[in-house]
Formats: C-alpha cells, structure tokens, sequence
C-alpha cells in the first residue's frame, strides 16, 4: 500500500439498465440480467437506448441543458453522477483543484438539415453551392458547440465547476484506454491528487450507426448475446447509449477527506496491435503478460464488442487462461465505444466493492464463478483498433 | 550538465522540429516568411464561396492532400511536420522509440463523400439509406475517414511510436496540450522521448460555416493579408487556417547521450479550465491568469524572467482584449514593453495545430534572436497598451518565451520555455 495508490472513490454510470451504481448493480446481479433493447427504431439494426432521464437533477439550469444535445447532456450527468458519489459535489474548492480527462467522440449532428441536403443533392449537380445555400441558413449557430469533441469537458466545467485542467481523448475504445491509463499515471506519479476520468456515446442517431456501418460492423436481425454473434448477419456489434465516469484519487487524498473507496485502479495496459500483420490475439496475450495476473480464478469484465475478428481474438486470448471467468456485460449495455473501457472498470469496481461476482451475463457461453473477488479485471479491445486492460483491486 | 530541474524532473529538451502553414512547408520557408512580415492568407479556392460572409483563410493548399478532405489533409500536414522534426532530430524516421501524443481535429464523414454514398442507394430514403448504402460500398477509406482514431494510427506506424497513440482536442489550445502530454510522460519516466504534433487540415466549407454562424470570423475579405489584425483597434474576428507543428520532446540526458542538438527546452506548462461559457472567457480573466502563473510555476520561474510572449492573439476583439487583461495582471506595469507578437497575423488561426506551430516558432525566436513581427497593427488599441513588434521584425536576443494558448470549452493552457536548461 502507497499513499500514492489510485482507488476510486465516485461512480456514474448510465446504460440502457439504468442510472447509478446501485441500479446497476441490481439489473446485472439479477438472475437472469435481461437486455433492454429497441429493435424498431433503427433497424435492422436493435440498439440497447437511453433510459428516462431527469436531466434537471444533475444539469439544473435549463439554459445549460439548452446548450447541449443528449451526447453533452448524457456525459454531463454521468459525471454529475460521479462527483455526488464521492462526496465533490458542489465542494468549490476541490471542483477547482480537479483535473479532468474525458474520452470523446463528436456530438449530434442536424438531422434533419442534413436529410434536407441529401434529398436537393439528387435533384441538382452544383453539391457545393448546395451545401453553402443551406448550411449557411439552416444551421443553429449553437449546434457547432454541441458537436465539439471538448465541449463534453467543457460543459462539464460549466455545470459542475470542475476546473483543475480539461483534457479531451479521441478515439473509439481506445480514446477511453488512454484516458484510464493517464489518469492513473498523472495519480501515481503526484501529477495530480484527484481526477474526473469518464466519457459517453449516445448510439441513438443516425450518424454514429454510420460511422459503424462503413466498414460493416453492426450485427444485424435477432438480437443474440455478444459471444454469439460470429456467423450472424452482420459485423456483430449492437451498441448502446451510457456513459462512465469515475472519481479517482490518491489513497491519501480519499483517505484525509474520510472517504471509502469502492476498489483501487491497480495497471492499467494498452496497446496498438498491428492488426493487419500480426494475429491480435497473440497482442492481448502480449499486454495480458504484462499485468501478471493473479493464478487464482479472476472475474473479467470483458468489454468485447461483439465485432467478429476482435472478439474471436479476445476469446481465444483470454480463453486461454484456465482462471479468467468471462462476463461480457456488451450483451447487457450494448457497445459504448469511448465509455466502454471506464464502463468496463465501474463494473469491475463495484464487484470488488460488493465482494461478490455477476452471474453469467449468457449462461451458454460463461462459466459459474466463485472464487475471490480480490481483483477483477477489466479489458476493452476495440472493434477495429486499439486495445486495452486493467485489474482493479481491493482499496 | 544537470539534467533534472529544480523540482528533480528530469528536463525536457526539444531536439526536433517540423512545421507546415499557408507560408510554406518547412521551418526554412516559414521562418524567412515570418520575419519579414509576409503573411499566407489569400482568397479561398478550395470550394466556392457563395453566400457566405467570409472568403478569404490560412488553407494549406500546396499540397495533394488539400482537396481530399480534413481527415487525409491533416494526416499529410502531420505528417509532413513530423518527417521535418525527427530528420533534425537525427532519429531513425521509422524507430522513434517513444509515444505518439497528436492534437487533431474531430472527424467527421466529408460532405462529398457522404453526398456520393447516397447517390448510390436504393431507395433514396434520407439517413438510413445512407447507412445502407454505406453497407454495401464496403469503402474503408470512408470507414477511416469517420474513425478518431486512424490518424494517429497511421503516424504511430510510419514513425514506429510506442504504444496506443493518444490523439487530443482542447480545441483552440490542442497544440499546447499534445507538447505538455509528452513532457509529463516522460517527467513521469514512461519514456526518454515521445512526439508531439498538432495538425489541422479541417478548413472544409462547413467549418467555416460554423465558425461564420458563431461571429468568430473577420469578413475583412477585400485585402486578405490585411485581414487578420492582433491587437489592433479595427480587428474584427480570426482568419481560419490550416497547419502542423511537430516536436520531438527528449529528456536532456537522452539527448546529451547521444549527442543530439538541443533546440530549447521546454520548461513548465500550465492550465485551467474556465466555468464561465462555452465562447467567452470569465470576465475577470482569472483562468487565463491561472494557466499563465500555472505554466511559470510548474517552470520554476518568476513573472520577471520572461523576456517575450507568442500570444495566442486570435484577432476577436474577444480574445485579444482578454489576453491583455491576463497578462497584465500577471505581469503589471512590466506588460507595457514586454515584447508580445501574434504569429497569427500573418498564417491565421491554424486551430489544434496553433499551440504546436506557435512553440516551433517561439524556439525559432529564441535561437535565431530575432522576434517576428506582428504585422497589420496600423491601428493600435488605446485599451490594449503593448509592445506587439509591430509590422517588422525586431533583433533581439531571447532566452525564454511564454506561448500562450486559449480555446473554446474554457481550455487555457500556456507554455513556457528556455533556450538554455537552466
């Protein structure tokens, strides 16, 4: 033990199950956790959506909520959820002294503008007027502020005050990875004393199912769970509107303020495989090397997002562990793509915390587990690059 | 030579550096254009520019990559800074042996692309058609267009970085940001060296449409490269732009070891996040006060031992007059002559890329001693009294800069940095 370990003192998180860890930890200890899906709404495609939300009980002002879309808002909220948990809401003068790393994509963009846009592109050639005619006046001038990848930060800096520092990640799952693993860094290494870390996807729009579809990643028809989707129509992945945040602070700072900590963030590793040249289940076993696992069996929040060749790979990596019993809590959520990692880690957190294991999540294909929940790993590989796993342990 | 700072870091040199705006490519053409005044703004071709109020911009145009999109054209303009700097930095081009931290833009489908997927679906049928027609094209290049995360992945493979590259948005200030993510990595002692870029080839029509229909942009479009005017009393709003700067960050004892150029050091960085709103700063200046005294005592320095600011100097009447606010109650009395430029008036506002351009060019001033001018300031301020080294360039031997740069989302984060180590 260091007064410089990193354990996790707040949690938010929002799926499709629910708000808040102990929603969560009902609808996934339940004993048979069943997914909340909506199959109409865009299909072929299910996806796993929002559930009600009260935004005004962690983005009070209106006008605040105004400036927003559901992504912003959606992120907002999970990290209002955080800082309640651990006690910072609210606090100005830690707010103040917080540093801050949020996992982003883009935000929503005008649909129907743009369906506007795609309907005159067929009736005329001249594209680029086009697009300046109506972009020029159709458009809400405030719209370009909703879209910004650091405008998640930055609302988060408006509604809760959190203003130590505001970093913005990119990139899928790995956006999320990097987020963790620096977050945890900046603790261990006195770079920082305490940290909002977290990020949201909001699947409910057209856009972000494109972004997807381009290279033919979402499952399509029956709805099947996340490790039985190779040999499906298509690419295996149905995602999920959520968001994760996480409070994460040095033992010592937890400690001075009287608070518990669900679980500590133990490594955190990362990796860009060469996905193309090199089989990737041979770099999650690579990066599984690394975090020198316990031999005892391990609960491991698996965060595979169903997509066939990266989950096939996760599968046999991890299969490969006698000790490793899998939950691919996908099944449940969805796939949250910048959320997913720190989504997987609150999962992991809260079952160390609970001092008790998930059932299986698809009874067919995860085994029973009964071991010691001393340490849960947590892993996110992404569907298309970038790969990344911690172990969260016992604070 | 001591390699660790006062506070037992070890110290950050700066042993490469790449850099690409409308002035050119390379720091050659750049810096000869810099210092005599000359600015890259001009009329914009890359799209017409019916119905909107501005035509004129920074673009990088030069290049094959400038009429392909933002995501390909950022990727060429990063890539072309980064060769620049790891050629100077005497690193193998394919093996550079530390992290990738890029600061980008966020992506998004390119109009043309998406308008040409839907000429080819079925049913014509607004957004899901196009997701259907975007399941049968099977068009990767368009997947990868859409991905975050593609840019940075095809830098980290062609300059053989460690690890899961970490590309970034603090808007405005993502430049400044990437350098301060390598220099904590390797304060942290996860790395001797890592590579920080900003690049930005976002300057599509709708980008400029948007930053349009937020007031942010100067209309003066009759004589471009009298349009973008730092701190002068007529300035009227940024000129969008499009550039990279790339560094190579080394510990000093990694680079004295193996006998690599010190180009400067980079000293401290500092930041603060402002609540206030999502465009205009707190009225009080106090996050950028912040960042600034961030940024000198994470350097272990005081107010009087910088000798020269790179202001972040957009040209919004905003911006400007909030910088000097700032600064001037950072620095008092001292501000009224403490040389100041905004490399700004004469590449525009290159966006994520303008933390990492501006540091390449502060390092430049520094080791040239000579401090480029800011041009356009015919006008002056009577609320903004500062030395901008107006309109030509000025000698001067320069051992420490404070780059500051300020964005959208409340991001503030300022640079400082020396010649020397200590």
């Amino acid at each position: 033990m260091s007064p410089r370990d990193v354990v996790i003192t707040g949690m938010g998180i929002v799926s499709s199950l629910g708000e808040g860890a102990d929603a969560h930890w009902q609808a996934l200890t339940a004993k048979t956790p069943a997914p909340v899906l909506d199959r109409q709404r865009f299909a072929p495609y299910a996806i796993h959506p929002l559930p009600e939300i009260e935004w005004g009980q962690q983005i009070p002002r209106r006008g605040d909520q105004r400036q927003m879309e559901t992504w912003q808002r959606l992120g907002t909220y999970a990290a209002g959820l955080a800082l309640d948990d651990a006690g910072l809401k609210g606090d100005e003068s830690l707010c103040a002294s917080m540093d801050m790393v949020v996992a982003a994509g883009g935000g929503e963009r005008d649909e129907t503008v743009d369906e506007a846009i795609l309907a005159a592109s067929l009736e005329r050639a001249d594209h680029d007027i086009l697009l300046n005619e109506k972009l020029t006046t159709e458009l809400r001038p405030t719209l370009f502020l909703a879209q910004l990848s650091n405008l998640l930060a930055g609302n988060i800096s408006i509604v809760h005050k959190v203003t130590g520092s505001s970093r913005t990640f990119m990139g899928e799952e790995g956006a999320g990875v990097s987020a963790m693993e620096t977050a945890a860094a900046r603790i261990r290494a006195g770079q920082s004393s305490h940290l909002l870390v977290g990020g949201a996807f909001q699947t409910e729009h057209s856009d972000m199912l494109l972004a997807y579809e381009l290279a033919g990643f979402l499952h399509r028809d029956d709805w099947k769970p996340v490790w039985q989707r190779a040999g499906a129509e298509g690419g295996g992945v149905v995602t999920g509107s959520g968001a994760a945040f996480l409070v994460l602070e040095t033992r010592e700072h937890a400690e001075k303020r009287g608070r518990t900590a669900y679980a500590a963030m133990g490594p955190v590793v990362s990796r860009r495989s060469r996905r193309r040249s090199e089989p990737l289940a041979q770099g999650i076993a690579e990066m599984l090397d690394r975090l020198a696992l316990p031999q005892t069996p391990l609960l491991t929040l698996s965060g595979a997002s169903g997509a066939h060749e990266a989950t096939a790979a996760e599968l046999e990596a991890l299969g490969s562990y006698e000790n490793l019993a899998l939950r691919g809590f996908s099944t449940l959520t969805g796939h949250m793509k910048e959320a997913q990692f720190p989504f997987a880690v609150a999962l992991a957190a809260l079952a160390v915390h609970h001092g008790s294991p998930y059932p299986a999540f698809d009874e067919t294909r995860e085994a029973a587990f009964d071991g010691s929940l001393d340490a849960v790993l947590a892993t996110a590989v992404g569907y298309h690059r970038y790969e990344g796993m911690g172990l969260v342990t016992r604070a | 030579m001591k390699t660790t700072d006062s506070f037992g870091r070890p110290v950050i040199a700066v042993t490469g550096m790449g850099v690409v705006t409308s002035l050119g490519q390379g720091r050659t053409e750049n810096w000869d254009a810099l210092i005599n005044g000359r600015s890259g703004i001009h009329p914009i071709t890359r799209f017409p520019t019916d119905h909107m109020a501005t035509t004129i911009s920074g673009m990088v145009d030069f290049l094959p990559s400038s009429t392909e999109g933002a995501s390909v054209h950022t990727y060429q303009l990063a890539d072309l800074a980064a060769a620049e700097a790891v050629e100077q930095s005497g690193l193998p081009q394919g093996d550079l042996g530390g992290p990738l931290f890029l600061a980008a833009p966020p992506v998004e489908l390119d109009w043309h692309h998406r308008l040409a997927l839907y000429a080819r679906s079925q049913t014509h049928n607004g957004n899901t058609s196009l997701i259907e027609a975007a399941r049968e094209a099977h068009a990767m290049e368009l997947f990868e267009e859409s991905q975050f995360g593609t840019i940075a992945d095809r830098l980290a493979e062609r300059y053989g970085t460690r690890g899961l590259p970490i590309t970034l948005s603090t808007a405005c200030a993502s430049g400044a940001t990437a350098i301060q993510l390598g220099t904590e990595a390797i304060r942290r002692g996860e790395c001797d060296r890592a590579l920080a870029i900003g690049s930005d080839g976002s300057a599509t029509a709708e980008a400029l449409i948007r930053f349009s229909l937020l007031s942010a942009l100067t209309t003066q479009n009759d004589v471009p490269e009298k349009a973008s005017r730092p701190f002068s009393k007529d300035r009227s709003g940024f000129v969008l732009a499009e550039g990279a700067g790339a560094l190579v960050l080394e510990s000093l004892e990694s680079a004295l070891a193996r006998g690599a150029d010190v180009l400067g050091i980079i000293r401290g960085c500092g930041e603060k996040a402002d609540d206030f709103h999502r465009t205009r700063s707190k009225p009080d200046g106090s996050p950028a006060i912040g960042a600034v005294r961030a940024a000198l005592s994470d350097a272990g320095m005081a107010e009087d031992e910088i000798e020269y600011i790179n202001a972040h100097g957009t040209s919004t009447p905003e911006n400007d007059k909030m910088e000097h606010l700032s600064l001037s109650t950072v620095f008092g009395d001292r501000m009224k002559t403490l040389p100041i430029s905004s490399n700004k008036s004469m590449i525009g506002h290159t966006l994520s890329a303008a933390g990492a351009v501006e540091a390449v060019f502060s390092l430049m001033t520094m080791r040239e001693g000579v401090i480029p001018p800011t041009i356009n300031y015919d006008t002056p301020d009577p609320a903004i009294e500062l030395d901008v080294v107006p309109n030509a360039k000025r000698q001067a031997q320069v051992s420490s800069v404070l780059s500051n740069s300020f964005g959208f989302g409340g991001q503030n984060t300022c640079l400082v940095m020396t010649k020397e180590p200590v």
